[in-house]
């Protein structure tokens, strides 16, 4: 290691420039890998953004790829960099919990199709982030094994339901996460924490080894503390699996370059009338604004338009992902994974199935599984489900006229800052109103990024969402790259610097 | 559920005042090398839970993805049924709990299936044909299989645990559901048989399943109900689970039909149940009512995209299409010049391809029929197999009738050979050589044995040489003891009448 930059002021720097400090030799994948756990060791045990660390697999990996670099091998761009994977991604030999008791002590006996590439590419694997249990929630709260909390003010939600993951990569314990976005849990999470979240194109990361929510809506992606950082991981990540018919055949497309264009010249930008208006807090809406102002001075074109189904989209979401989650968690009875609870008065396969559950799952879920088997029923099919499939339609119709008169849509990413701890868990319809800007894209398949347009109420961060058609991510990363760099102009660097410092961090 | 005892009516009597009406579903286990939705190797008996990956487990995260194989056998079963092919169909999702289900669903299709709206002719034993019509044919996924223990039954009352094997789980199956098959009357056992029997012909004429009944290959679920007359609405039906023999679907009917008109009347509902047939006494008992109420919560499979098979593909599988078995039947029939009654012995003991094969290596059609409708079909029933499983191949029997033909052996030494080929000795020829059990037409050998033989009859060379020529008999029949059977008789007959100077 040279002079020049301690190990723990190199874990604050992008994942690009650790990845640019390993190929020049400043650092190596072992003390990069250790610096991150040392900086988890320090600070998780205030946030709960990890439910499992798997340090010797970790520093092996960075050691493999230490030992490949010096015998000059070929290895992938972010070779050795580390990364955290949400808890819902199942990784062999690692426990995997989706935030359940349900899953208590399970580990998978194999590796999501994401996470063989991440292994083949040579990133240590820090571990497992919290999240809300089977993705359920927009605050991290209804994690079996509790919250976790905001870097930025511990008393405050960090999103979910991929809190954990944005909160790692908030606090410099990750410099890359996975996370999965069903109906905005990679995008919502960044907007709270200041950090970076896509959620690419439907079927342009394999689902294969998600425990599923709801596999139509289901979409892992990344979140890192840069624009170009989530290009490169979703490249890595990207591409057509045999083992998930759902996955896109195409070609991943040149992402960190589109990053690192800075072009927003003659771009249409389309304003969502139906998405910046009641229910948005205004400094929220303030930043939005502002950062729209940025990108029409560097010659972009911003047209305000409507889509008119997207008031609907919240419904007809809270009626499809329920469904899909009813059906997809009813493998959870005790019978080959995870917890069994057997009643001593009668073990029969029923009531262990029943004991299991009401032992197993949480209340949101109990909740979601109840919707979901309700609006299936017969009799109440056509009611729930089919028109909530109508009103899907109407929202991706509403997309593809838009899409006719502008490149990408702009939105800010949630409508407030992040709440306080407790203060919506009881109330799970203002829970719900959270996702009311990230559901829309979910239901169409289309790609979505988050990334900081700002500080608003009570100095915390506010999100700015762009939507693009399906397959054309690249052109989120365009303008998510220029307008990063715009904004870092104007505060004179990146956002989390403003982040107040954790206690038993080590200083910079 | 009904509980009461009643006494069921007589076949004939409740035929001559009830309507049944059949409907079947036939499950059939396709042949493909792996599952339905995995890569996991579709075998049978192999060690529990190794054929399994996990998806065929329903592991967390892991998903479906559909086999190509799988829906071509689908298509080509829709086919040889005459049923249109979808130009786009879908899986569902159908939610039930067992503890042998991986997902607590079965990926099946529910709205939109693979092949509708067919038909198939079913020959009855008089050769009588009954057009059936078919529903409907799509594709699902079999469970895994639970082993109860410690019943005295194994069945899951009275056990104390049971074992799931998962590598079944997955296997692809395709249901075939009919029409309601109306106007059968008294024939109604042997028309259900006989459908099924010839869905078996057709899948194995296919080759997409070994359509082994007694391996649970072919599976039928028989549904019987009752009416009036033909011009009633259709009654309440009953479905009997799982019928895996011939003889098993005639006995369900019948004793439906028999048991539903003896509740029709004694003023009893019939309650739509599903119903367990029983080997032992040849009835059935009662499962779980079932409604049409009952709430599968079918909704489209999101983890899988639509099939939608071109028409193109379709064609050429429609042109690829083997002979299916009644024009198969029909043209044996007239190159084997069989009579209507040979050609059904050979068709219900399963000796078609075994004749064709036989008659393929060079033996007559009619040697071919003699030998396995005759002592090997005795053979087969003397040690209770199945006449394909005789350990004789039909090139042996055609070889052994070769030997005849030549005149090598005769008949009684060709059946003395023929326990030696089953005994695993060898081909016919060779056992022949071996054991020197050739006919002995060598005139020396011959010779010696007549000479003797005249020796000691000289009554009989007496009442020869008086003119009673058939006396000749009495020589033979020493002689042949003499060369164990293998004698030429009628060389030996002309060697005597040459000696004795008779003609």
């Amino acid at each position: 290691m040279t002079d020049s930059m301690t190990a723990p002021a190199m874990i604050r720097r992008s994942a690009a420039a650790q990845a640019e400090a390993l190929r020049a030799g400043e650092i190596s994948a072992e003390e990069l890998t250790r610096a991150h756990l040392d900086r988890i060791a320090a600070v998780d045990g205030d946030l709960n953004a990890f439910l499992h660390t798997s340090e010797e697999e970790a520093l092996a990996t960075a050691r493999d790829v230490d030992a490949r670099r010096a015998a000059g091998e070929e290895l992938h761009p972010l070779a050795g960099v580390p990364v955290a994977v949400k808890d819902v991604v199942v990784t062999k030999g690692q426990p995997t919990t989706a935030g359940s008791k349900i899953l208590e002590g399970w580990v998978p006996p194999y590796d999501a199709t994401l996470v063989e590439k991440l292994r083949a590419a040579g990133l240590p694997i820090l571990g497992k982030t919290n999240m809300d249990e089977f993705a359920m929630g927009s605050s991290t709260e209804t994690s079996a094994y509790g919250p976790t909390r905001n870097p930025w003010d511990r008393e405050r939600i960090p999103g979910g339901s991929g809190g954990g993951s944005a909160a790692a990569v908030g606090a410099y314990e990750a410099p890359l996460a996975i996370g999965t976005d069903t109906g905005g849990s990679i995008r919502q999470p960044g907007a709270v924490t200041g950090t970076v979240g896509v959620k690419p194109t439907y079927g342009s990361v394999s689902r294969y080894g998600l425990i599923a929510m709801a596999s139509s809506l289901d979409q892992a992606g990344p979140v890192t503390r840069t624009v170009e950082d989530s290009a490169l991981l979703h490249e890595l990540i990207a591409g057509h699996d045999l083992l998930d018919s759902t996955s896109l055949p195409d070609p991943v497309g040149s992402f960190a370059e589109a990053a690192r264009r800075r072009d927003v010249k003659g771009l249409r930008i389309g304003v969502i009338e139906e998405l910046e208006g009641e229910g948005f807090a205004p400094e929220v809406r303030a930043r939005f604004t502002e950062s729209l102002d940025q990108l029409e001075r560097a010659g972009a074109e911003i047209v305000r338009l409507s889509c008119p189904h997207f008031e609907y989209a919240l419904g007809a979401y809270y009626l499809i992902m329920p469904s899909e989650a009813s059906s997809n968690l009813a493998k959870f009875d005790g019978m080959r994974f995870g917890l069994r609870v057997v009643p001593e008065d009668s073990p029969t396969a029923e009531s262990v199935m029943k004991a299991t559950r009401g032992a197993g799952f949480g209340d949101e879920v109990k909740r979601r599984i109840l919707l979901g088997t309700y609006a299936l029923s017969a009799g109440y099919y056509d009611a729930y489900y089919g028109s909530a499939q109508k009103v899907r339609t109407l929202v991706q119709r509403d997309f593809a006229a838009a899409f006719e008169q502008v490149d990408v849509l702009a939105s800010p990413t949630s409508p407030t800052v992040a709440f306080r701890l407790g203060e919506k868990i009881d109330d799970p319809t203002a829970m719900y109103m959270n996702d009311i800007a990230t559901i829309p894209a979910n239901l169409a398949g289309t790609p979505g990024i988050s990334l900081p347009s700002g500080l608003a109420e009570d100095g915390l961060p506010a999100g700015i969402q762009f939507l693009a058609p399906a397959r054309a991510d690249e052109r989120l990363y365009q303008v998510g790259g220029a307008l990063e760099a715009l904004l870092e102009d104007a505060w004179g660097g990146p956002l989390l610097a403003k982040a107040p410092e954790l206690a038993g961090g080590a200083a910079r | 559920m009904t509980t009461t005892a009643i006494t069921p009516v007589d076949f004939d009597d409740a035929i001559a005042r009830f309507d049944p009406v059949l409907g079947i579903e036939v499950h059939v286990e396709l042949g493909t090398a792996t599952k339905m939705f995995d890569g996991a190797p579709n075998i049978f008996a192999a060690e529990p839970n190794t054929a399994i990956t996990p998806t065929s487990l329903g592991l967390p995260g892991s998903l479906p993805v559909v086999n190509a194989k799988a829906v071509e056998y689908a298509i080509r079963i829709g086919l040889a049924l005459n049923c249109s092919i979808a130009e786009t169909c879908r899986f569902a999702r159908k939610q039930y709990f067992y503890p042998d289900l991986t997902k607590n669903f079965q990926t099946s299709q529910y709205d939109e299936p693979i092949a509708f709206d067919g038909w198939v002719d079913v020959e009855l034993e008089d050769g009588e044909i009954v057009r059936v019509e078919i529903e409907r044919a799509h594709m699902e996924e079999d469970a895994g299989k639970n082993t109860h223990v410690g019943g005295a039954t194994g069945r899951i009352h009275g056990a104390t645990h049971s074992q799931v094997d998962y590598n079944r789980a997955g296997v692809p199956l395709v249901e075939i559901v009919t029409k309601p098959i109306p106007d059968t009357k008294g024939r109604a056992p042997e028309v259900a048989a006989a459908y099924v029997r010839t869905l078996r012909d057709i899948f194995r004429a296919l080759d997409v399943s070994e359509a082994r009944m007694e391996r649970g290959n072919v599976r039928a679920d028989v549904n019987v109900s009752l009416r009036k007359d033909p011009s009633a609405p259709l009654g309440t039906r009953t479905e009997t689970k799982n019928v895996n023999s011939f003889r098993s679907i005639e006995r369900t009917v019948r004793f439906e039909i028999s048991r539903q008109a003896g509740l029709l009347d004694a003023g009893q509902q019939i309650v739509q149940e599903t119903r367990h047939f029983h080997e032992d006494t040849g009835g059935t008992s009662s499962g779980r009512p079932k409604s049409d109420a009952e709430d599968y919560r079918y909704f489209p499979e999101p983890d899988l995209v639509p099939v939608a098979p071109s028409r193109e593909w379709i064609e050429e599988l429609r042109a690829a299409l083997p002979e299916l078995p009644a024009a198969r039947r029909r043209r044996l029939k007239g190159e084997w010049g069989f009579s209507d009654l040979e050609m059904r012995d050979a068709v219900n003991a399963d000796a078609l391809d075994l004749i064709e094969a036989t008659v393929g290596a060079g033996a007559s059609a009619q040697s071919a029929r003699k030998w396995w409708m005759g002592e090997l079909a005795r053979i087969a029933k003397d040690s209770e197999t199945e006449l394909p499983a005789l350990a004789i191949t039909p090139a042996q029997v055609a070889e052994l009738q070769g030997l005849v033909d030549e005149k090598k052996i005769n008949d009684k030494i060709a059946k003395q050979v023929l326990v030696k080929v089953l005994d695993g000795q060898g081909d016919p020829a060779a056992i022949v050589d071996a054991e020197g059990l050739a006919v002995v037409s060598d005139d020396s050998v011959l010779t010696g044995a007549v000479d003797q033989a005249i020796a000691d009859n000289p009554d009989v060379v007496a009442k020869i040489q008086g003119g009673k020529v058939q006396a000749i008999g009495a020589l033979i029949g020493p002689i042949m003891k003499a060369t164990r059977g293998q004698a030429d008789a009628g060389r030996v007959r002309e060697i005597i009448m040459e000696k004795l100077g008779v003609s």
